[in-house]
């Protein structure tokens, strides 16, 4: 029981500090860094402490430190109390979808069974649904209750782009499901060990437009309609400032990195390396003991994960910073006349191979 | 010395009005009764010979102490023929406006709209002839000769 | 679903998109009604740069005017420098050494390439491409750092004079800019890579902002938007001035007059552009740089310094300015955006009577409304960026 509790908190402590401690701050660097890399600059290299400046890595702390002492403002006529919801309800969602996303595999050490899921739901894809759609209602308040025309344009524009593109986003992964036979995330990771399983050559068009799906879930470029800056300022978040506006920041990036998560679990094998089985794995560790070749694996395994959510990171901002942005009526377009009538094609072609050769 | 096919084809037409025709530096001009202004425009842009259909600029000019005071000053270009010509119009203080010629070119829309502001010449029949450049409640048209160069403008609240 | 519709209480949204908005650089305010996404009514309003041009001019010597060319389309400032002197040197009837000339086509070519490259690479910013502008903007500034090894500025140039140029070509000058083309070069070819086929840059501007061929005539465009209309209008190559006749250089032209084809036609402007910088270059003759008339064009400082009669003519035309004849000129180059027109008159003395500019994006920024009228609101931002609207040269 009680090791049950310290696992838990492990996880969970792991979890957030790795999301909030890491990714969210680090993002902002990456993000800074990648594009200058991309289009021949520097980058951000000025903070520092002494002399150090470390390739730019204190900005992430000194963003912290402006942001706490900006000025938080609310419009005049704004709803106060939504005003300062909106931000909240699109950050809790992005934090506590990584809660279902198996980071590694389960192991028995010292007699204990871990599972490296914090919530090893049954229902795990519906649970990030859900919550995800949680994340529709904080945009469009955001949106409304900013009473300004640019929030409020962005606002629609964003609730009418998220709700289409979370049915398509629904659709298209139900060729996985249905080949994998289960909502669990972490059994369907586990049924990745093999290398040609990996969800992305059994279902390759599924990735493609899920992936899609995701990126325009997450309204980035080029699907960031909702807050293109040349059109509508910075649509719903027009009048945020200081720490709100940030959490609508981090949102952002932490569902980069969730969807990273998801695809990774789905579609990249989850936290197996091609090729190598978790026999092989624990073999190879060996030397260190029953116990420590298990700890050890599970490093491995955790690494290999997060490997490969960092590649899929990097993918988002390469092509973040490739590709320019849709117009509102082409991202709908994309959406219900391609993704969804290829989602369906691509359910009843899953469902007809299963139903003739793999029956 | 032989008049520009324009000039002979204008002065054909519109004998009694052109008052006055030069072709200084090569740039063929007609100085015309302000009355006849759209009428002449017309026949430049239509006729066969001519097709200036380019209205290219439109401006004034203040020969202060002068009778007629202004003079509104058009360009036109002929892409067909690759010709230009410059037709001037007095326009006396007393009767300060003339006739538009936004129904011959648009283009001459705010152009017109830039006059008016600056000069404060009256264009009959413009759309929306409003100031363009200045702002509402701008005191005077400050490229009159004898606005002063360095007057100073009562400063006004936001605008509704 | 009509009755629906019939019940449900609808109004329309006005909005104020500038002066200060991410699109409206140059500082323009459009009133945009909107009926959902699209727009029902547009207004311009401009004038917010507006600084009396004119009457500045008309309050200084002729060689005054020059500091204020360069404010003008402060994107290619060297082009309204030559305008201003061709048009002055009209009036006065002076014919510049050759030198001059090709020296004035190399910077007025500079100019443009420059000009093109800013507007190109502004309007990918715009749509999200912020890595095809980062190209550009670097190619710019290889382009600037010529400009600047010419006249020692990257945007207030100040380098034309009436009758001759401030300074000769530097040394090295043909050897440097050889070597920026190559780069410029490999960057055009990388925007190109990145936006030219780019089936979301397409979508975003193909069958956006047309304009019929006779209707953008009437409404008085010129330059790269009049020639994606598919009008091989061009003034360099309608009324030759310098030595543009001497040049082997094509006029690209464009179909339908959309923002695609703005495009094009401005990114193969770019490159017939380098390729007339190379011919001048390859052509340039020697001699003098300055007429021979000390009336008009100021004595070098050598001669001032040692010469009485230099002295002189240095004192009378820097207190009284130059006085060219009483009369009136036009005078149109092709500017980055189109005609650049310059109509001046002189009474006599030693100060313009009237120094009027047509600016060429002014009837483009008139048309605006038209061209938007029953678009989406995110088609301002790729027809607006187009147009090449510049505050400083529009409302001068």
């Amino acid at each position: 029981m009680v090791a049950d509790l310290i696992e838990s908190v492990a996880k969970i402590v792991f979890i957030f500090s790795i999301n909030l401690g890491f990714f969210a701050p680090i993002l902002g660097w990456v993000e800074r860094k990648q594009s200058a890399v991309m289009q021949d600059r520097i980058g951000a290299n000025r903070a520092n402490i002494g002399k150090f400046t470390i390739i730019g890595l204190f900005h992430p702390i000194a963003d912290a430190v402006k942001v706490l002492t900006k000025e938080d403002f609310v419009p005049a006529g704004a709803n106060k109390f939504f005003h300062t919801l909106a931000p909240f309800i699109c950050l809790v969602p992005a934090i506590a979808t990584f809660s279902v996303i198996p980071f590694g595999g389960q192991y028995e050490l010292f007699g204990h069974h871990v599972n490296l899921v914090i919530a090893d739901l049954d229902v795990g894809i519906l649970f990030v649904f859900a919550l995800t759609s949680l994340a529709t209602f904080g945009v469009v308040l955001a949106g409304w209750s900013s009473r300004s025309n640019w929030s409020l344009l962005g606002g629609l524009r964003a609730s009418a782009q998220m709700l289409s593109y979370e049915v398509a986003m629904g659709l298209a992964i139900i060729g996985i499901i249905m080949v994998f036979g289960t909502l669990k995330l972490s059994e369907i990771g586990a049924m990745q060990e093999n290398f040609l399983h990996w969800g992305i050559f059994i279902q390759p068009l599924g990735f493609i437009l899920f992936f899609t799906c995701a990126v325009a879930e997450n309204k980035r470029v080029p699907f960031d309609v909702p807050e293109a800056e040349s059109e509508l300022v910075a649509g719903y978040f027009t009048e945020y400032s200081g720490l709100k506006f940030v959490m609508f920041w981090m949102s952002e990036f932490l569902e980069i990195v969730t969807i990273s998560g998801i695809l990774t679990t789905l579609f990249l094998g989850a936290w197996h390396i091609p090729f190598v089985t978790d026999a092989m794995l624990l073999s190879f560790f060996q030397f260190a003991g029953p116990n420590g070749a298990t700890i050890l694996a599970m490093l491995v395994n955790i690494a290999t994960f997060f490997a490969k959510v960092i590649f899929f990171i990097w993918l988002q901002m390469t092509i973040r910073w490739t590709l320019p942005r849709f117009r509102y009526d082409q991202v709908m377009r994309l959406c219900w006349k391609m993704i969804l009538p290829l989602s369906l094609i691509n359910i009843s072609i899953t469902g007809l191979v299963l139903l003739l050769w793999i029956k | 010395m032989d008049a520009s096919v324009t000039l002979q084809r204008l002065t054909e037409r519109f004998g009694d009005s052109i008052l006055e025709t030069h072709s200084y530096r090569g740039d063929d001009t007609a100085v015309v009764k302000k009355e006849d202004i759209v009428a002449l425009c017309t026949f430049l842009r239509d006729d066969g010979k001519l097709l200036y259909n380019f209205m290219m600029d439109l401006t004034a000019v203040d020969y202060l102490g002068r009778e007629p005071r202004f003079e509104v000053v058009y360009h036109l270009y002929s892409l067909r023929y690759n010709r230009r010509v410059r037709i001037k119009a007095g326009v006396p203080e007393s009767d300060c406006s003339i006739d538009s010629i936004v129904p011959v070119w648009i283009a001459a829309d705010w152009f017109e709209r830039e006059v008016f502001d600056l000069y404060g010449i009256a264009f009959n029949g413009h759309p929306d002839l409003r100031r363009l450049l200045l702002y509402e409640g701008f005191e005077g048209h400050p490229l009159r000769k004898d606005y002063p160069v360095k007057k100073r403008q009562p400063l006004i609240g936001p605008i509704n | 679903m009509s009755e629906i519709a019939k019940d449900l209480h609808t109004e329309h949204m006005v909005i104020n998109m500038g002066p200060s908005h991410p699109v409206t650089h140059g500082t323009v305010k459009f009133l945009v009604t909107l009926d959902g996404e699209t727009i029902e009514d547009l207004k311009v309003e401009i004038g917010y740069l507006h600084r009396g041009f004119e009457k500045m001019c008309e309050s200084g010597t002729w060689y005054q005017v020059f500091p204020y060319t360069d404010r003008l389309n402060y994107v290619s400032p060297l082009i309204n420098n030559v305008g201003y002197a061709l048009a002055v040197e009209k009036l006065i009837g002076i014919d510049v050494p050759e030198r001059c000339k090709y020296v004035r086509v190399i910077a007025c070519e500079l100019s443009r390439i420059a000009d093109h490259m800013t507007n190109v690479a502004a309007g990918g910013l715009e749509l999200g491409a912020f890595t095809a502008f980062l190209y550009f903007v670097e190619a710019r500034e290889l382009v600037w750092d010529l400009i600047e090894m010419l006249c020692g500025a990257r945007v207030t140039t100040n380098y034309v004079r009436i009758g001759g140029l401030k300074n000769d070509l530097p040394d090295g000058f043909k050897q440097k800019t050889l070597e920026v083309f190559k780069r410029c070069r490999v960057l055009w070819s990388d925007v190109n890579k990145l936006l030219t086929k780019n089936r979301v840059f397409i979508d975003r501007v193909r069958d956006v902002g047309t304009m019929p061929a006779e209707e953008a005539i009437a409404y008085g465009f010129t330059g790269p938007c009049l020639r994606a209309c598919g009008v091989p209008y061009d003034v360099r190559k309608a009324n030759p001035y310098l030595v543009y006749d001497r040049m082997d250089f094509e006029v690209p032209i464009g179909e339908t007059g959309d923002n695609f084809d703005k495009y094009l036609v401005r990114m193969e402007e770019i490159n017939q552009s380098m390729r007339i910088v190379e011919q001048a270059l390859e052509q340039l003759p020697g001699g003098p740089i300055n007429v021979d008339m000390p009336y008009y064009r100021w004595q070098s400082k050598d001669d001032i310094y040692n010469r009485i009669d230099s002295l002189i003519f240095h004192f009378k035309t820097v207190i009284e300015g130059i006085k060219p004849p009483p009369g009136e000129v036009y005078l149109a180059v092709e500017s980055g955006n189109g005609e650049l027109g310059f109509y001046l008159v002189s009474d006599g003395s030693g100060k313009p009577y009237k120094c009027r500019v047509r600016p060429p994006c002014f009837p483009l920024t008139a048309a605006m409304p038209r061209m938007m009228k029953g678009r989406l609101i995110a088609d301002i931002v790729p027809t607006f960026d187009m147009i090449n609207m510049i505050g400083g040269e529009c409302d001068r």
